[in-house]
């Protein structure tokens, strides 16, 4: 045996993978380093009878893929959760591209799952039409709204959130200064942006809002540029609504804050003092997906899913707001806002959506 | 009879069969190492991609944007060009059937073949001025190609919001039904999976490709220049129409990719963010298919086929995407070192011969 | 034989195929210690495919190699080169930008810790030039040097190795006279020192005059092996050739008919700029060979260029049977019958990887008879090809081979089917017999004479004196994008014309 020879081309094979990655990387893996993927969805949640144990229960990714650390990855982590809780059974699958989206939904649909997810507004019209032909399939989609008598659509009161973490961007700015970093200009994401202004106004008439749409989910490097552009520019904390391109906002102010300067920078969608730390993490405008997606899941497994119906979750319904814990947020500004958020719930105030 | 003993030859025929052999083996290798049976996926692959009439048609839609830009990249090669900019085509030839096919409201007869003939256009034009910057200013071509994907793709955006897009939507309008190549009743006998007339068009593509280049004596000058350019001067040829006429049949090729996309599949078209890579892909079916026609044919099924079955191994077996990447690209690897695989194909291909010899005496 | 030296090189039964093809079929050859051995043998015929075996770049497919009594495997020019076997090539692989004791370095540097010991290196490099007369600056740059002066940094590279066996491939093709005298004496140093030579060549003289053994191969096979100093060049030739040739082929006498090509005040290169073309005055007609006489550089490819529509004269006319056709394109001056065999056919005469039959329409495939309107009938085209490669003798297998399989002489043979073939009323031949051998040559000689006695009218360009001499009505000599004169080879001589050359009248004196 030349086994020189065969390990040899087992090198080269690898080399080869890594030379294509990265040459078609394109949208579908840019920004995850890691490979969570690998840990597969196959239900080993044993012990004890469960509610959910005769469930299996799908989910559709778009071009972010699983690993994309926003809601693709927060619904699949819910879904993890749930596995764990109630013993259903779930798995994802990711799309390569746009058109994977339907053949992706109906491999779960044919396969006899009973609820099949779709995470994302891109969801709309891949959602509709496989609804459209499976009418007995159950299908639930997240950002979007389709208006099937099976689909169950969930979106969130995005403004109410980013109007909050606006009121703390007014109390704690010091140089009057704020930023909003967008991903594409869209009508979701403008959604961020109205808030976050409504909020800093509420709370600090004097500060302005600097704004910029880098045009991409995933362009980290575009969106770095632009933060620099607002730090210098004197705006001392900078909220993004854009995704992976994010990342770039949390690169700046972490080389900012190595070179002695303090910025802050809030998060999106998660608590992503988590991931980039307290250092220059002010704060986060979270998008409970997870508490969607178990709210919807658990409502199938208790045989009350509710079909052609839309899901807005805002602050009353606990689907938007701050992280539990913040460390960087003194007692006065968490009182204020906690101020608003009850006068956002009593409808004192109404949050503009433009 | 020997035309076709040209291109099957046991060279072209064996190494990349080897090439794919020894990719589907590293997978299996890599698959045994991360811990997941190798055997089941291939099978779910086989599965996925044959189990049901739906999957075939959706994998023959998944073929034909690979077969249309690994046309596009092949014939230029041919001429003596590396058309990177597929991409950028691929997504002009969508934004011209999708303006057509939504603005203009004419029979179906009409409306239909132009909004392909459009967007075939927006194709070829594309790629013709990465041609007329070869020709005239000397600008290398996979520079200037690769510029225009971005352009392409930020104009297009520019285009559908300007013009196309749907209220609160991230998509234009439908087209009109009018401007529709899907074929309804093939699938609905598919179960409902995307059929249109692109892979015929894809495969009449290819025989158009076979043909320009080997029969038509426009053909022998693009070949000629793509060959030995300064032979070709000598001879009378104009290089510079040589280098834009290929870059203009490159670029509708590719832009017929993207026709069929927003005709057949979507139906509308997508504000993306990135290129969907068909561009890129057409590049390496294109290698993998030795830039000819018949080649790039099969090269395409055979991504198509990996690319779409990939989601079997994950359904079913449980293997990540990644793994299914890593096969595909251990394959164009092979391909692209195809020096390694004559090695090894060679000494089966001598002693075969030898034993023929002595067959014979 | 009493008193012979050491056999050093022994080649037994040496068999090497290709696809379709023997080129090494059985041969033997021995190759003595201190000796000059000259391999000869037409284009094509198996010397560079032997000696690459040699020299490790193919494999024998059977028969041994001996070195100094031991029989070698030689996998690799790096094994040959530990055996002391070196190789001079016809083109050379030197790294342009570099110095000559650079190049000599590439690949075995000596090192002085971590960096490059360029001071050995110089030393050495000046050491074994003064040895063998090499006469080499080791720190002149590449691109600096004439090419004779880059033929011996090949050699020196060799030495520098630890040669003590060298071939030279066609070492003479690309020199001038007086280096291809300085390359032999250069061979005779090295023998002197006890170095054996393996000299591969087509060039009857040069075998005469400095090998001892030759070595003559046909087709693949020894014909014969024989001690210089007991043949002459007519037996040589028929050995090689297989059939007896003429040297001096027979000038048809044909009174000149109408003027077909008039050149008046070509000029290239305008104001300030160095002119590459100088006010150039030439009428060829018909029935006329006119050769252009000059030295390599003097604006030979210039003129040429703008017959051939590559380059744009700035000013001054170019009259092709009373018409004008100044800086018209390529293809409208073909059409207008102009025909053009270049001087690099690789480069500029032929597309390799085309088959034969694709080549030999190169500027013709337009025609109506292959193939009507868009279309290119490649059947047409092969029964075409089929015709022209019987008639000019073209060796290959088949039309469908590529053109890069074949010899450079059956190369050169398709160039010239193809461009007379075309029926041309002017014929511009830039060094038609470069790199051919004896029976080659013979052969465009003979159809260049043909082309003249139909009529054509025939510009000759050529580095090689004796070629002008034998074939030319008129010589022109072009110096300096000058016409420095026209002479009549009948009542010149090569001292004269040399002057000329070199950019003298008639009437100069002494040196300048």
């Amino acid at each position: 045996m030349k086994n020189m020879k065969k390990s040899s081309f087992v090198v080269s094979a690898l080399l080869a993978v890594i030379l294509v990655l990265s040459a078609c990387g394109g949208g579908s893996t840019g920004g995850n380093g890691g490979n969570a993927g690998t840990n597969n969805g196959a239900g080993n949640a044993q012990g004890g009878t469960k509610a959910g144990e005769n469930f299996r229960i799908g989910m559709v990714t778009d071009r972010g893929g699983v690993n994309d650390k926003s809601f693709n990855q927060t619904a699949w982590e819910a879904l993890k959760q749930l596995e764990g809780d109630t013993g259903a059974k779930v798995k994802y699958l990711e799309s390569k591209t746009d058109a994977d989206l339907i053949p992706n939904m109906n491999q779960f649909i044919k396969d006899g799952y009973d609820l099949t997810w779709g995470i994302g507004f891109l969801f709309e019209d891949a959602a509709k039409t496989v609804a459209e032909q499976n009418p007995d399939a159950k299908i639930a989609v997240i950002d979007t709204v389709v208006d099937l008598p099976n689909v169950e659509s969930v979106t969130f009161a995005e403004h109410e959130g980013s109007f909050l973490v606006g009121v703390v961007a007014g109390l704690t700015t010091e140089t009057n200064k704020v930023g909003f970093v967008g991903g594409m200009e869209m009508p979701v994401i403008k959604k961020f942006e109205a808030g976050f202004r409504a909020g800093v106004a509420a709370a600090n008439p004097d500060a302005k809002v600097l704004v910029n749409y880098v045009g991409d989910f995933n362009k980290p490097d575009q969106a770095k540029v632009a933060a620099s552009t607002f730090y210098n520019d004197g705006a001392d904390i900078i909220f993004h609504a854009a995704g992976g391109s994010g990342n770039g906002v949390f690169s700046e102010a972490k080389d900012r804050a190595k070179s002695g300067k303090k910025v802050w920078v809030i998060g999106v969608d998660k608590d992503q003092a988590l991931e980039h730390g307290d250092d220059v993490t002010l704060t986060s405008m979270i998008k409970k997906v997870d508490q969607a997606v178990l709210r919807v899941s658990n409502d199938l497994i208790a045989g009350e899913f509710k079909g052609g119906e839309v899901t807005v979750l805002g602050l009353k319904e606990d689907g938007v707001g701050l992280p539990e814990t913040n460390k960087n947020l003194t007692d006065e500004v968490l009182q204020q806002v906690e101020e608003f958020k009850q006068k956002i719930i009593n409808g004192e105030i109404t949050v503009p959506t433009k | 009879m020997d035309k076709w003993r040209n291109i099957f030859n046991p060279s072209s025929v064996f190494v990349p069969l080897g090439a794919i052999v020894l990719g589907l083996i590293s997978g299996a290798v890599i698959m045994l190492l991360g811990g997941y049976n190798p055997v089941d996926a291939y099978q779910a692959l086989f599965e996925k991609v044959f189990g049901s009439p739906y999957d075939i048609g959706e994998t023959i839609r998944t073929i034909t944007p690979l077969l249309f830009t690994g046309l596009a990249v092949g014939f230029t090669y041919r001429a003596g060009l590396f058309n990177i900019g597929a991409d950028g085509q691929y997504i002009m030839g969508m934004t011209g059937a999708a303006i057509v096919g939504i603005k203009l409201q004419l029979p179906w007869f009409i409306h239909a073949p132009l909004a392909v003939l459009v967007g075939a256009l927006f194709g070829g034009l594309w790629a013709a001025l990465v041609g007329y910057l070869k020709a005239s200013r000397g600008v290398n071509e996979v520079i200037s190609s690769i510029m225009l994907n971005w352009i392409a793709l930020y104009l297009s955006n520019y285009l559908l919001r300007a013009l196309l897009l749907e209220p609160g939507q991230q998509r234009s309008y439908f087209i009109h039904e009018s401007a529709s190549v899907s074929i309804g009743w093939l699938s609905r006998a598919l179960e409902n999976a995307r059929m249109d007339w692109g892979i015929f068009i894809g495969l009449i593509g290819a025989v158009v490709f076979y043909f320009l280049l080997w029969r038509t004596k426009q053909g022998y000058e693009l070949r000629a220049v793509g060959l030995n350019p300064d032979a070709a001067r000598y001879a009378g040829i104009n290089i510079k129409s040589s280098i834009v006429k290929s870059m203009f049949i490159g670029g509708v090729f590719a832009g017929l990719g993207g026709v069929f996309e927003v005709l057949g599949v979507f139906h509308y078209q997508v504000l993306s963010a990135a290129s969907s890579g068909y561009g890129f892909d057409g590049i390496a079916v294109a290698l993998l298919g030795g830039n000819h026609p018949v080649g790039i044919v099969f090269a395409s099924i055979l991504f198509g086929t990996l690319t779409y079955g990939s989601a079997g191994m994950n359904f079913s077996a449980d293997v990540p995407t990644e793994i299914v990447r890593i096969v595909i690209g251990a394959v164009i690897f092979f391909v692209a070192s195809h020096g390694i695989i004559q090695g090894i194909v060679k000494p089966f291909l001598a002693s075969r011969r030898k034993l023929d010899r002595k067959g014979a005496a | 034989m009493m008193g012979e030296p050491e056999v050093i090189v022994e080649l037994k039964g040496i068999t090497k195929r290709f696809p379709g093809i023997v080129a090494n079929d059985s041969i033997d050859l021995k190759l003595r210690k201190g000796e000059i051995h000259a391999l000869l043998g037409e284009n094509g015929a198996g010397k560079s495919t032997l000696m690459s075996i040699l020299f490790g770049l193919y494999q024998p497919d059977e028969g041994e190699i001996h070195i100094r009594g031991k029989k070698a495997v030689i996998d690799g020019p790096g094994k040959a080169i530990s055996l002391g076997i070196g190789m001079v090539h016809q083109h050379f692989k030197l790294v342009q930008p570099f110095t000559v004791a650079e190049n000599i370095m590439l690949g075995a540097e000596p090192v002085k810790g971590v960096s490059l010991d360029y001071r050995t290196a110089h030393d050495k490099v000046r050491q074994i030039s003064d040895q063998y007369g090499l006469k080499v600056d080791p720190k002149a740059k590449i691109e600096d040097i004439t090419v004779g002066m880059q033929q011996r940094v090949e050699i020196l590279k060799t030495l520098y190795r630890g040669a003590d066996i060298l071939i030279f491939d066609e070492p003479t093709a690309v020199l001038t006279v007086q280096e291809i005298r300085e390359l032999m004496q250069i061979l005779r140093n090295l023998t002197a020192e006890g170095k054996s030579i393996i000299l591969i060549t087509h060039k009857l003289a040069e075998i005469m005059e400095v090998s001892d053994t030759v070595t003559v191969i046909r087709r693949g096979k020894v014909v014969d092996t024989l001690r210089t100093a007991e043949t002459n060049e007519e037996e040589l030739a028929e050995k090689m050739v297989g059939r007896s040739v003429s040297f001096v082929p027979l000038k048809k006498e044909r009174a000149p008919g109408e003027v077909v090509l008039s050149v008046e005040g070509l000029t290239v290169g305008a104001g300030k700029e160095k002119k590459l073309l100088d006010n150039i005055n030439l009428t060829i007609r018909e029935g006329e060979i006119v050769g252009l006489a000059g030295v390599d550089g003097n604006g030979q490819h210039e003129l040429i260029e703008v017959l051939t529509g590559i380059r744009k004269a700035t000013s001054g006319r170019v009259l092709l049977n009373g018409q004008d056709v100044t800086n018209r394109q390529t293809r409208a001056l073909m059409d207008a019958g102009i025909s053009h065999i270049p001087e690099d056919r690789h480069k500029h005469g032929l597309v390799l990887d085309f088959t034969v039959s694709e080549n030999i329409v190169l500027g013709s495939y337009r025609d109506a008879a292959f193939g009507k309107g868009i279309f290119l009938d490649s059947k047409a085209v092969e029964k075409y090809a089929e015709k022209l490669v019987g008639e000019y003798d073209v060796r290959t297998p088949s039309v469908q081979n590529k053109a890069r399989s074949l010899s450079g002489g059956n190369q050169q043979k398709a160039i010239i089917a193809r461009e007379l073939e075309r029926g041309p009323r002017l014929l511009i031949a830039m060094q038609p017999t470069r790199g051919l051998d004896v029976g080659a040559i013979s052969f465009v000689h003979e159809r260049l004479l043909q082309a003249k006695a139909e009529g054509k009218a025939i510009l000759l360009i050529s580095f090689e004196l004796d070629e002008l001499f034998n074939l030319s009505d008129k010589l022109v000599v072009i110096f300096d994008g000058q016409i420095m004169g026209e002479a009549n080879p009948a009542e010149t001589d090569g001292e004269k014309l040399g002057l000329m050359m070199a950019g003298k009248t008639m009437h100069a004196e002494g040196r300048g």
